[in-house]
């Protein structure tokens, strides 16, 4: 990797002139939509209105923020990060967790029927949440789920590609490991817990980042099952906030709150991506 | 300290017999080695000593005692794997105090446990580095080193030296077996490198297809090899063959007629070690030279005997032969010639 790296810095003139300037284009294109909504949080409500829109930040910044964090439009959006953090941790954890055992008994161990159960597992990869949606609501509401962190976060729990990953690291793991471990004294689950897991931390690092804007970004489901605005989740909340009829939308505070959504995934991706490329860098297999 | 006793042990993966049957005792701190050729059930053998892989059939007593059942921590073993199997993100300290860490010691005396180790293997300055950071002679040490912390009855090896280059090799050999002998810790060794199989062990075991060809001391199978396949596998260059008829007292092959020991008539096979030919311009044997490699001590001179055979001498000093005119009659002595059932392979005079 460090080659091509250099080998991109080698390259002179022209073409890196023009690389650069096709990135920078790319990057404001991209990032023009969020430059907008920041502006848009930090104006008054009137100066969104009118056109043309304003395209440097106002002097509300404090204001709106404030407003959108304590008091929010229905429900203070501090308590939909909150919510949402709780969601996204949850699923996040909950999948590494549920997946790295099922894969240490699937590659570890031979049990009647491990290779039906491997199917089945590689089954619910055909049936993302939304095809199972109704059934899924109707098991949930059977057990009074609805309004819970339990309720969103259980049905997203299982998930056959973080399985199958850590299936295919621990098919990489030495069988020669397992057997020093054997003969060292360990247990299965010492084995797993000394030896397995300390190898899988980068992978688990990758995942952990992925899984977690997965159950940040979730939409769909927390909208069906939170019908108690102090429930909600801050993806769907912020379409809450849209108004229905007549009401005049409060634009800063929606765009405060966009904002605000952003940060928690920007700030995950940031720290992680560190832990995750320090963990390649001195990759120990 | 222990004895190993292996009665009649049979390994099967399904219903293909990979172990058919191997019976061995193994004096206390006695170093065996168990050689064959790669496939023939050397790991397996030795795994089922260790516990990783269930007996099919038969007894394995440790310590007189039915080991069997017993898990590999139960049994008081160490193994080095052919790998070496350090675990990657432990240094290597914690590599060879995890043993000890599982039994429960307290920290201080594992870290004691280690230090001693640890002096004794050179490996003291290395305590803090992790497996990645080491040479592969140093890992293999650190896999001595996790290996003799436990102070384990009986150590195992599966192929330990296969990945050092040829010179560490030579000078690991004589530290496990220094070690070893320091330890007095009955050994079980796998190596398919019969130069490692001669110079290290007390006993060893010529395996091949899953059977035992022969137990014995180094000089025992050299000198007495009871089947053709322990005669070719041990000893470098590898044992001349000669399809031979023996007759009236004679050995008849070719054109060539050998005294034959007493007793024997029909098809036999006839071996010869290289190094037991001498030149003799009387001598029985002739041979035409097609190749010659020199070794310095010693020439290896690769060739025909007249009935088409192929034939290898080897000759203490140097020979120069010229390309073409190499003619070379040589003689054995009759106490050096070793015959084999021509249907059997087993040893019969
Ligand atoms: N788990 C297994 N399942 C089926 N066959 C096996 C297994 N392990 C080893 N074998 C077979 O047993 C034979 C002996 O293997 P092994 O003991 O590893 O040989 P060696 O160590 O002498 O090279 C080989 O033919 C191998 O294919
Ligand atoms: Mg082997």
């Amino acid at each position: 990797m460090a080659r091509e790296v250099t080998g991109m810095v080698e390259r002179r003139g022209m073409g890196l002139w023009f690389t650069h300037l096709l990135m920078i284009a790319g990057v404001l294109v991209i990032f023009f939509p969020i430059w907008l909504a920041f502006v848009a949080s930090t104006v008054t409500q009137p100066e969104i209105v009118q056109p043309p829109m304003p395209l440097w930040p106002g002097d509300r910044f404090i204001e709106n923020y404030t407003a959108a964090l304590f008091s929010g439009v229905n429900v203070p959006v501090l308590t939909m990060l909150a919510n949402s953090m709780v969601m996204a941790i949850g699923i996040a954890v909950g999948k590494i967790v549920i997946s790295l055992l099922s894969a240490f008994a699937i590659v570890y161990f031979r049990f009647p029927g491990r290779n039906i159960f491997f199917w089945l597992i590689f089954l619910t990869l055909m049936l993302p949440v939304e095809v199972r949606i109704v059934p899924t609501y109707e098991v949930i509401a059977g057990f009074g789920m609805l309004n819970s962190y339990s309720g969103l976060i259980f049905p997203l729990i299982a998930s056959a590609t973080a399985t199958f990953l850590f299936r295919q690291f621990f098919l990489t793991v030495p069988d020669e490991l397992a057997e020093a471990a054997r003969v060292d004294g360990a247990r299965p689950m010492r084995f797993f817990w000394d030896i397995l897991l300390p190898m899988s931390r980068t992978n688990i690092a990758a995942l952990f980042v992925i899984l977690f804007i997965y159950g940040w970004n979730q939409y769909l489901w927390p909208l069906l099952i939170t019908t108690d605005p102090s429930m909600n989740t801050i993806v769907m909340g912020i379409k809450q906030m849209f108004p229905s009829g007549d009401d005049v939308a409060d634009w800063p505070v929606i765009m405060a709150t966009s904002i605000l959504a952003m940060v928690p995934p920007v700030v995950v991706v940031i720290s992680m991506q560190k832990l995750f490329i320090r963990g390649l860098v001195d990759s120990e297999k | 300290m222990a004895t190993v006793d292996l009665d009649n042990i049979k390994k099967r993966f399904g219903n293909t017999e990979v172990i058919k049957g191997v019976s061995l005792s193994v004096q206390d701190g006695e170093f065996i080695v168990i050689v064959g050729p790669s496939g023939c059930g050397k790991s397996t053998l030795l795994r089922m000593v260790a516990g990783l892989e269930t007996i099919s059939e038969g007894e394995l007593r440790i310590n007189g005692q039915r080991a069997n059942e017993r898990e590999p921590m139960d049994r008081d073993i160490a193994m080095v794997f052919q790998n070496y199997a350090l675990y990657p993100h432990m240094s290597v300290a914690q590599n060879m105090g995890y043993g000890l860490k599982i039994a429960g010691l307290p920290k201080p005396e594992i870290a004691a446990k280690v230090a001693e180790a640890a002096k004794l293997l050179q490996l003291t300055d290395l305590l803090d580095r992790k497996p990645k950071q080491l040479s592969g002679g140093q890992r293999q040490r650190v896999a001595m080193g996790r290996a003799i912390v436990r102070a384990p009855s009986v150590f195992l090896f599966d192929e330990p030296l296969s990945n050092l280059d040829a010179k560490l090799r030579v000078q690991m050999r004589l530290e496990i077996r220094e070690l070893q002998s320091k330890l007095g810790i009955t050994s079980l060794y796998v190596t398919h490198d019969q130069v490692e199989a001669m110079t290290m062990a007390d006993r060893m075991i010529v395996m091949n297809a899953g059977v035992a060809e022969q137990i014995g001391t180094p000089l025992d199978v050299y000198e007495r090899p009871e089947t053709l396949f322990a005669a070719q596998f041990i000893g470098s260059p590898s044992m001349n063959v000669i399809e031979a008829e023996a007759r009236d007292g004679m050995l008849h092959f070719a054109d060539i007629t050998l005294p034959a020991p007493s007793g024997i008539t029909g098809p036999v096979m006839l071996g010869v070690r290289p190094e037991h030919l001498a030149p003799d311009p009387e001598g029985p044997i002739e041979m035409q030279v097609l190749l010659a490699e020199p070794l310095g001590a010693n020439t290896l001179l690769h060739g025909r005997l007249t009935s088409g055979a192929g034939f290898t001498a080897s000759l203490p000093g140097v020979h120069r032969v010229a390309p073409g005119e190499g003619a070379l009659r040589l003689s054995i002595e009759a106490g050096n010639m070793h015959l084999f059932d021509a249907k059997t392979g087993r040893r019969i005079g």
